[in-house]
């Protein structure tokens, strides 16, 4: 028993170490994965059908012998389907033909066929002439390209015609080497993180997601370190240390618990209907009764979760206080110090790393937070950024996107769920990185401002 | 009155020189005596040591000449503290420029995390700007007087925190005399060092008493013998003898001293 107690617990942080490692896998692969140009399959079924796509997955058939497989045959505008299973014994073969063509467009989704010409009003290119131009036109930034009609044919042989204005990207995996793909995938990854979403969030970009995210942790940082630090300076350094001051401190102890949706309603009944329609009332009455400030925004979502975070920041830094030791504060003092300069030169650049453990901690909890912005200001699709060229620059008013709820909304609420999944997978591992790396900073000036003081890091 | 005996040569009449004067000063802690109805003076350019066995008072009395207390809200003090003449605890007193003519050190190094130079800076930053030149002469006047300059003189903007336990105390001892105090009260200043730095300590008391007044208080009687012109004996809160050194440790008045000095007693 004695001999096995280290074990046990080797095997738990093992066990943690585990579960975190499979958790990033498995975000890394099915978020960038997605990205990847996968093969396209043209299978000939025994009933002489045909099917171009994407092979997905597959499964064993319910209640009979054999397998199934999951192709993505996009064409939502075609048979009003994008998704098909096959029986594997019905395939009688299966090919990659070079030419087969995927698009992205921006309604219907994707389109899996053939390019059979390209017409832009004076000429009209078939053949390899035709993707080259597509090609051509699709390297342009959008609002260059010209105006032109694809001819396109699926794998069964329907033609339809296609705006180029609808078109993002075109793409021949079957015919592209390594190199070529793995330029494509970056271009994918690229896009994905610099273009707004497409298609009620299935496609397109997170950009707007990652600003909001971003935006919105730093009002918030703005707002909660300066009360939070004034909260703990004034608990450890000013007030008298008795029942009183214990109560606070159980007080702010017990806040950090609180369910965040509570914060949310708090913010939903305080800040949004009641601080936010009296703004509206005395500030924006011309353009009432569409709302200003009186609907979820920016400024109400971080408030929100600036009360939120609120105890950590109070907590830590008062950790950081009470570990400076009093022989500091009375050598200051022994000096002809006031209480101000002590607390200005000695105890708060002693305990700015505890301050910025604080931010750390407000941060990693701020940006994973989704409940309660549900409640005072994330939209689905934000119309605006919150940070433009317009005058006043920040508009607090705005709703704005968040990762979180992207990732929520993406893998509820899209119209064809089953596409989207890997963009959750993505968009979730974007919002790890942007908190590990707005950590990163924080414990890099943490550890940077330490060695400058030569304290042991 | 309980006062050193006039009686040895060479050393000077404390009624006359005292700079530093302790009126039946009392103070408690909470509600607890802590000091009882202290008077004496101490003489202006001397080492004063206070001595006693542990709790008997003599760290609160010298914090209290620094008003350092001021920082507990739990005490309370009656009797007077004068500097020059002056009650420390009057309400026309600059409690900061007080402190400034007042300098302590405590037992235990406290270097502030801060470059060599920024430490023996900080008070004088404190009472505004002075010219680079000046700030710089008086930072290695204050460190050479606390015999520090020529080990530091290479690497003053390094960390002080890298500095040895007995190379910290005497910056802080640099860092005190910076500001130019009347008096410099140490608290123990080398119980916690080794012998080595102990030693060089005791040098730069003696040194020091050519500038100023200096007050020590210590555990170590060899050490309040080797260094110190008089002595006070302090036990309970209670001031028993008061002497010139010399006179205290050969030839003590009351057989309480005689116990404690020797040992019998602690």
């Amino acid at each position: 028993m004695t001999r096995a107690w280290p074990w046990l617990c080797a095997a738990s942080v093992a066990l943690s170490l585990l579960m975190l490692g499979l958790l990033l896998t498995v975000l890394l692969t099915r978020g960038f994965g997605h990205f990847w140009p996968s093969a396209l399959e043209l299978a000939t079924l025994d009933s002489g059908d045909m099917v171009g796509g994407e092979v997905v997955r597959e499964a064993a058939l319910p209640h009979r012998e054999g397998q199934e497989r999951l192709y993505f045959t996009a064409n939502r505008d075609i048979d009003g389907a994008r998704w098909r299973w096959v029986t594997i014994d019905s395939i009688t073969s299966r090919q990659t033909p070079p030419g087969l063509l995927r698009l992205q467009r921006s309604p219907w989704g994707d389109f899996i066929g053939y390019l059979s010409a390209y017409e832009d009003g004076k000429q009209r290119l078939e053949g390899e002439a035709a993707w080259q131009a597509l090609a051509t036109a699709l390297a342009a930034p959008a609002n260059a390209r010209p105006q032109a009609t694809l001819i396109l044919e699926t794998v069964d042989g329907q033609v339809i015609h296609q705006t180029l204005a609808d078109v993002h990207r075109a793409q021949r995996p079957n015919a592209m080497h390594l190199g070529e793909k793995l330029r494509d995938w970056a271009h994918g990854v690229w896009q994905f993180l610099s273009e707004g979403p497409r298609a009620a969030n299935t496609g397109g970009g997170v950009w707007p997601a990652i600003f909001g995210t971003v935006l919105m942790v730093m009002v918030m940082s703005v707002v909660v370190m300066p009360f939070g630090v004034l909260a703990a300076i004034y608990l450890n350094e000013i007030a008298h240390q008795g029942r009183l001051t214990r109560l606070v401190r159980i007080g702010v102890r017990n806040l950090a618990g609180v369910p965040s949706i509570v914060y949310g309603v708090f913010g939903l009944g305080v800040f949004v209907y009641g601080i936010g329609s009296s703004m509206d009332q005395w500030f924006f009455e011309d353009t009432l009764p569409s709302p200003t400030f009186g609907t979820g925004g920016l400024l109400w979502a971080s408030l929100t979760l600036a009360l939120l975070t609120l105890p950590v920041v109070i907590v830590a830094t008062e950790e950081g206080l009470t570990r400076i030791p009093d022989s500091q504060r009375e050598g200051a003092v022994a000096l002809g110090a006031t209480r101000l300069e002590t607390l200005t030169r000695i105890v708060l650049p002693m305990a700015m790393p505890a301050m910025l453990t604080a931010l750390i901690l407000a941060v990693a909890r701020a940006a994973g937070e989704v409940a309660p912005l549900m409640l005072v200001g994330v939209a689905k699709l934000a119309p605006q950024m919150p940070l433009d060229g317009d005058f006043p620059y920040l508009h607090l008013e705005r709703k704005f996107m968040h990762l979180g709820y992207h990732v929520f909304d993406t893998a509820f609420h899209g119209d064809d769920v089953q596409a989207a999944i890997p963009l959750v997978y993505a968009t979730a591992l974007l919002l790890v990185t942007i908190v590990l790396v707005l950590n990163l900073t924080a414990i890099f000036l943490r550890h940077y401002l330490r060695r400058q003081r030569g304290q042991p890091c | 009155m309980l006062t050193p005996a006039t009686n040895t040569e060479g050393a000077s009449t404390p009624d006359q020189n005292g700079c530093l004067k302790i009126d039946n000063f009392s103070l408690a802690y909470a509600g607890k005596p802590a000091l009882r109805a202290l008077t004496l003076e101490i003489p202006r350019h001397c080492v004063t040591a206070f001595i006693g066995p542990s709790g008997c008072g003599k760290s609160t009395l010298l914090r209290a000449i620094n008003r350092l207390h001021d920082l507990n809200d739990e005490t309370s003090h009656k009797g007077r503290i004068l500097m020059e003449g002056m009650d420390i605890h009057s309400p026309d007193i600059d409690v900061s420029e007080l402190r400034r003519r007042i300098g302590i050190v405590f037992q235990a190094p406290n270097p502030f995390p801060m470059s060599i130079y920024e430490n023996v800076a900080f008070g004088l930053r404190l009472q505004g700007s002075l010219p680079r030149r000046r700030r710089d002469d008086l930072i290695e006047w204050a460190l050479t007087s606390a015999a520090l300059w020529e080990e530091v003189k290479d690497r003053l903007h390094q960390s002080a925190w890298q500095l040895s336990g007995g190379q910290q105390q005497r910056l802080v001892i640099a860092r005190t005399l910076a500001v130019q105090p009347d008096i410099l009260l140490l608290d123990e200043p080398a119980s916690a060092l080794d012998p080595v730095s102990t030693l060089k300590i005791e040098e730069l008391i003696c040194n020091l008493k050519s500038q100023l007044t200096l007050v020590l208080v210590t555990h170590n009687m060899q050490q309040a013998a080797r260094v110190s012109d008089f002595t006070a004996f302090l036990s309970h809160g209670e001031l028993i003898e008061y002497g010139p050194t010399d006179q205290l440790f050969t030839n003590p008045r009351l057989r309480h001293t005689e116990n404690y000095i020797t040992g019998r007693i602690n």
